[in-house]
């Protein structure tokens, strides 16, 4: 019940004076209160739940995060991280004291 | 989908588990609060590829699961009335009451439907002026505004037949109770990321202060969960314990401030029992004195409830963190999702639902034995 999914927001209209959109969830159109957006636009993406447009989703902050999880296994094959490589190979924990500082994630 | 399928991608998952492997050098604990993680967990195997030692204590957050069995009755006792439509989301169908359930009520003739959203039940109300319309608003701080505004218009716009059964619960209280308890193993939670959608960040840093506890705001796709899992990680490795938001893509510092507004006018805060876990103080909203006449409580007047919980089920523990699913001698025995002895079982967001559908086949050996032999 607390699932919200993605979808774009593809008309907008009001209804009993209440701000009402169609939105697009991969070919299935629902029909979503967007009164708690009062400035979401047609085109964007909203996280949706039980009706109720809750948050836009910032395509922006999206991209960077898949951008930064990409970056990730490249600066371990860059920088090389040998005992966390040899703990993977002998299938068990990294001696303590052998840290690797990485970069956080976003 | 987008940003379903991007986030669910293969290749950049295992790139995250690798980093996750490379950052711990020892046992952690940590709690996903949101049965909707618990599930993508599960279901995608997530704690199954997490280093040795490092567990996924399943947490509280699955509405359907911490409705008071008391509110349940109630709700059972309305939609039983003469002339009483009552509306409800599909997942509180089966969930057992002191001896049935919605779906036995419907069978026996009552009307119960399910909606989509809350405001459908309005329009079901709108269109049946001489029935009483009664939505079954249960759920966290997600939830919380599309029933906020549902009541709202049903004032805005005079909708006299309807009426809200109220039992909403609240995330930051729930971890307070969880740190609170003396058997908490909990060193790290990753923080529902739809709840935070709308309340913001704002009520987390003094938690994690308090409790010495990483929170970070986590979706829900598996690389939302990886990158979750390796923040807190990073920060107990670090002895670090601050707020972070690993899900900027749907969470704003500040939430939804619409939504904030809507709450704080239509709900006040009380005390609310969680079932299987118990009271636990100011976790709940109620409707407030402005709405009171839309609130079913008040206008129905249900007294002489005795409530009865199964002798055998241990969906308290479960939902406390306590014990895995499995280790209930009734999992997939006396209780399966066709006969659910607990609510756990019932909701596609219950823990006990996700062991069942996903990992009933096997037989895991509990956390304890796997940290004790690494």
């Amino acid at each position: 019940m607390c699932l919200a999914v993605p979808g774009k927001v593809v008309e907008i209209r009001e209804e009993d004076g209440t701000r009402m959109g169609r939105v697009d969830f991969g070919g299935v159109l629902k029909d979503v209160c967007l009164e708690y957006l009062p400035d979401l636009e047609i085109g964007e993406y909203t996280i949706v739940h039980v009706g109720f447009a809750l948050q836009r989703l910032d395509e922006e902050s999206a991209m960077q995060s898949l951008a930064l999880f990409r970056k990730l296994g490249a600066l371990e094959e860059e920088f090389g991280d040998q005992w966390g490589l040899a703990a993977k190979q002998a299938g068990e924990r990294r001696p303590p004291g052998t840290e690797w500082n990485q970069e956080t994630v976003g | 989908m987008k940003y379903l399928e991007e986030f669910s991608d293969p290749v950049l998952a295992r790139k995250l588990v690798d980093q996750i492997h490379a950052t711990v050098t020892q046992p952690w604990a940590m709690m996903e609060v949101c049965g909707g993680q618990t599930h993508t967990i599960v279901r995608h195997g997530i704690d199954q590829l997490l280093p040795d030692g490092v567990e996924m204590i399943h947490g509280p957050g699955c509405p359907v699961c911490v409705t008071p069995l008391e509110v349940i009755d109630k709700a059972l006792e309305i939609a039983s009335q003469p002339g009483v439509i009552f509306c409800s989301f599909g997942d509180m169908l089966r969930v057992p009451g002191s001896g049935r359930d919605l779906f036995r009520v419907k069978s026996e003739g009552g009307d119960v439907r399910v909606v989509y959203s809350p405001l459908d039940a309005l329009r079901v109300a709108q269109q049946n002026p001489d029935r009483q319309v009664v939505f079954f608003g249960i759920g966290f701080e997600t939830t919380a505004p599309p029933n906020a505004m549902t009541v709202y218009q049903a004032k805005k716009l005079g909708i006299p037949n309807f009426s809200l059964l109220v039992s909403h619960v609240r995330v930051p209280p729930a971890i307070e109770a969880i740190m609170q308890s003396p058997s908490c193993r909990v060193q790290g939670f990753l923080a529902a990321g739809h709840v935070c959608s709308v309340m913001g960040t704002a009520e987390y840093p003094e938690l994690a202060d308090k409790y010495g506890v990483p929170i970070v705001v986590t979706g829900f796709e598996p690389l939302d969960i990886l990158a979750g899992i390796l923040r807190t990680v990073s920060q107990l490795e670090q002895g670090e314990h601050v707020v972070e938001n690993a899900y900027r893509r749907a969470v704003r510092d500040e939430g939804n401030p619409a939504a904030k507004a809507m709450l704080a006018d239509v709900f006040e805060s009380t005390d609310r029992a969680w079932r299987g876990i118990g009271m636990i103080p100011q976790s709940g909203w109620r409707l407030s004195e402005r709405y009171r006449e839309y609130d079913a409580e008040y206008r129905f007047q249900v007294r002489d409830i005795t409530t009865e919980e199964s002798t055998v089920c241990r969906s308290g523990e479960v939902l406390q963190g306590l014990i895995k699913p499995h280790e209930c001698s009734a999992f997939g025995t006396l209780c399966t999702p066709r006969n659910p002895l607990g609510a756990t079982m019932v909701s596609s967001e219950g823990a006990c639902a996700a062991y069942y559908l996903y990992r009933r086949l096997q037989t895991p050996v509990p956390a304890e034995a796997v940290a004790s032999s690494g």
